[in-house]
């Protein structure tokens, strides 16, 4: 079992009163790929905050590369490479600049920091942008410099918050493969995204945070599995008398009225269960207006727990099935 | 020792160098001072004081060369204190979490932007004294050019006490406020009382005495008491005044203006370690 090299226990904090985190326990281990999701206003970013030194350890421990951050912010510094949820950059430095800069600041010698900037231009391939000042470069560009910054120290830990937000499939698609590059050779990844399909595609392990607490944690398969084999999506004439009739299934394990219908959650190969479903309410008279036949997703893990889709902070608490906890 | 705060200097000097309207138009600001504010006082006053009676062998100077320390006192004042809204932008729009998330020391961005903002002034004034001789300011009368040399790095050295002390509380006001709409007001509510009560364009003496008891206390009244100490010297007549500056108080200026600086360096230092920008 390789190295925990984020360990938060029991961390709290409060704005004015306002407990944004409350009690929040998890570590990630050295290599991996970890995302924290949770819906906005979850105390996602305040915790970012906390990790990356922007806000005080108010309640709690946090250690990072071997670090008590509430000890020794500094050498938690040097430990950690963060892109930024928004745009970091000073418009008017060019590429290169930018490197520089950050190369300075984090107090690198000055042989090891020019070799390091040429490093990271070639990584980012942004080699022909190089004297070009940051606010001539498209949003994917910034993100990649902004990356790369990230990089130049050779941090532990990489923390990515929304790296790939407000950016086009096939510039998120590019990103990620530098992300994967970047986690192969060592640096463990700690990520936040809106995006649950990139979520499910990268990650190690996820924990998915609401109303300050963590309140699921896993392998994203297992995270899935948890939901049931599969998912059908049915909306009928009547959808009250369809979910007290289904509820009598075997094969069924739960069912959540939605204002679009039906979602049902089976235990058995949903292709099979589907005529059956549709046969008995049929024969009950029920007719059917539409019908989806869906593998369960990251946003479904999502919805499940947090009751609500990550891009809707306003939906209500749905019904929660009782789901185990990841374990490792 | 760590070297930090000069990549601060080297990229707030980089800035300067890149905009160069900002840079031409904080030359032109005080150029036009002397040569449209300069020129009409000139001509009115001394129609006022033609009927004046200097005692014989008095070193009289003309309100133009009065009035070139106060230029230098003023353009050093708006300089300074707009010189940390740079910091206003990085926290809204730029840099200033990468900043506040490395290990640099904080106190490194107040050295840095007050060096820049120095540097700044520096170069306003060297320009403003060779524009001021240009268009008849007397300054340095008499004075050999080791003398010259002595005044101008007395000049500069009260300028950049001067500066720092504004630099840093234009830091402080720019890390505190969320926008620029609120930074420009604070800027101004603070610069007109400094500028009127104040001896930059005229003297002191006739002010009521409350006004004159604030002008004390004003550090751009103590800066242009420097400054006209070394550009002027320190017995003259002007606009019907006799003026006449000691050593020491010229030193007491200096001390305040120490004094004033290093009491804006800690209040920066105090809203720079609270600062939270997430």
């Amino acid at each position: 079992m390789s190295q925990r090299i984020i360990e938060v226990k029991d961390l709290e904090y409060s704005y004015n009163g306002f407990k944004a985190v409350d009690g929040v326990s998890f570590f990630v281990r050295e290599g991996e790929i970890f995302s924290f999701l949770g819906p906005n206003g979850a105390g996602k970013s305040t915790v970012i905050n906390i990790l990356t030194t922007l806000l005080p350890v108010q309640k709690g421990s946090v250690s990072i590369a071997g670090h008590d951050l509430a000890i020794e912010p500094q050498a938690v510094r040097r430990s950690i490479g963060i892109v930024f949820q928004d745009e970091t950059l000073d418009r008017d430095l060019t590429v290169k600049e930018t490197l520089e800069l950050h190369g300075r600041i984090y107090s690198m010698p000055g042989a090891e920091r020019r070799e390091r900037i040429e490093e990271i231009i070639a990584l980012v391939e942004l080699e022909e942008k190089r004297d070009v000042r940051t606010r001539y470069l498209s949003g994917g560009m910034k993100r990649r410099l902004e990356i790369g910054r990230g990089l130049m120290t050779r941090p532990k830990v990489l923390f990515l918050d929304e790296p790939t937000i407000g950016l086009d499939t096939q510039t998120r698609r590019r990103l990620w493969e530098y992300i994967k590059r970047v986690n192969d050779s060592g640096t463990t990844i700690f990520l936040t995204t809106h995006y649950m399909d990139e979520a499910d595609q990268v990650s190690n392990w996820i924990d998915i945070l609401d109303h300050g607490k963590i309140i699921a944690s896993g392998e994203p398969a297992t995270l899935k599995n948890a939901l049931g084999s599969d998912m059908i999506y049915l909306d009928t004439s009547d959808n009250p008398s369809a979910e007290s009739l289904l509820n009598g299934l075997k094969s069924v394990r739960g069912i959540k009225s939605t204002p679009q219908g039906l979602a049902v959650t089976i235990n058995a190969d949903g292709t099979r269960c589907l005529p059956l479903i549709m046969n008995r309410l049929q024969e009950k008279g029920i007719s059917i207006s539409s019908v989806n036949l869906k593998k369960p997703t990251l946003d479904d893990v999502f919805v499940h727990y947090t009751g609500r889709d990550i891009r809707d902070a306003g939906a209500g608490k749905l019904h929660r099935l009782p789901l185990p906890k990841g374990v490792r | 020792m760590s070297w930090e705060f000069l990549t601060i200097y080297w990229r707030d000097m980089l800035r300067f160098v890149r905009f160069r309207i900002a840079l031409v138009v904080s030359l032109i600001q005080p150029a036009l001072w002397m040569a449209l504010y300069g020129a009409a006082m000139s001509s009115n006053l001394s129609r006022l004081s033609s009927g004046l009676n200097l005692p014989a062998g008095a070193a009289s100077v003309s309100y133009l060369t009065f009035m070139g320390a106060g230029v230098i006192a003023l353009t050093t004042l708006f300089t300074s204190l707009f010189g940390g809204i740079t910091l206003l932008f990085d926290k809204n729009w730029g840099l200033m979490r990468e900043l506040l998330a490395s290990p640099m020391p904080r106190n490194h961005i107040i050295l840095g932007i007050g060096l820049s903002g120095v540097t700044k002034s520096f170069i306003q004034v060297m320009v403003i004294m060779g524009f001021g001789l240009l268009i008849g300011v007397r300054l340095f009368p008499g004075y050999t050019p080791i003398q010259t040399a002595g005044a101008i790095l007395g000049v500069l050295l009260f300028v950049g006490i001067f500066s720092l002390g504004f630099l840093f509380l234009s830091s402080a006001i720019s890390m505190s406020m969320d926008t620029p709409e609120g930074l420009q007001a604070v800027i101004t509510i603070l610069t007109l009382p400094l500028f009127f009560a104040s001896n930059a364009l005229y003297p002191i003496d006739a002010f009521p005495p409350l006004v004159k008891l604030l002008s004390q206390f004003n550090p751009l009244t103590h800066l242009v008491n420097g400054v006209r100490y070394f550009t002027v010297g320190q017995d003259f007549y002007a606009v019907g005044i006799h003026y006449v500056y000691s050593s020491s108080e010229i030193m007491i200026s200096f001390l305040a203006l120490a004094g004033f600086a290093v009491a804006m360096f800690l209040i920066a230092w105090r809203v720079f370690q609270k600062a939270v920008v997430t």
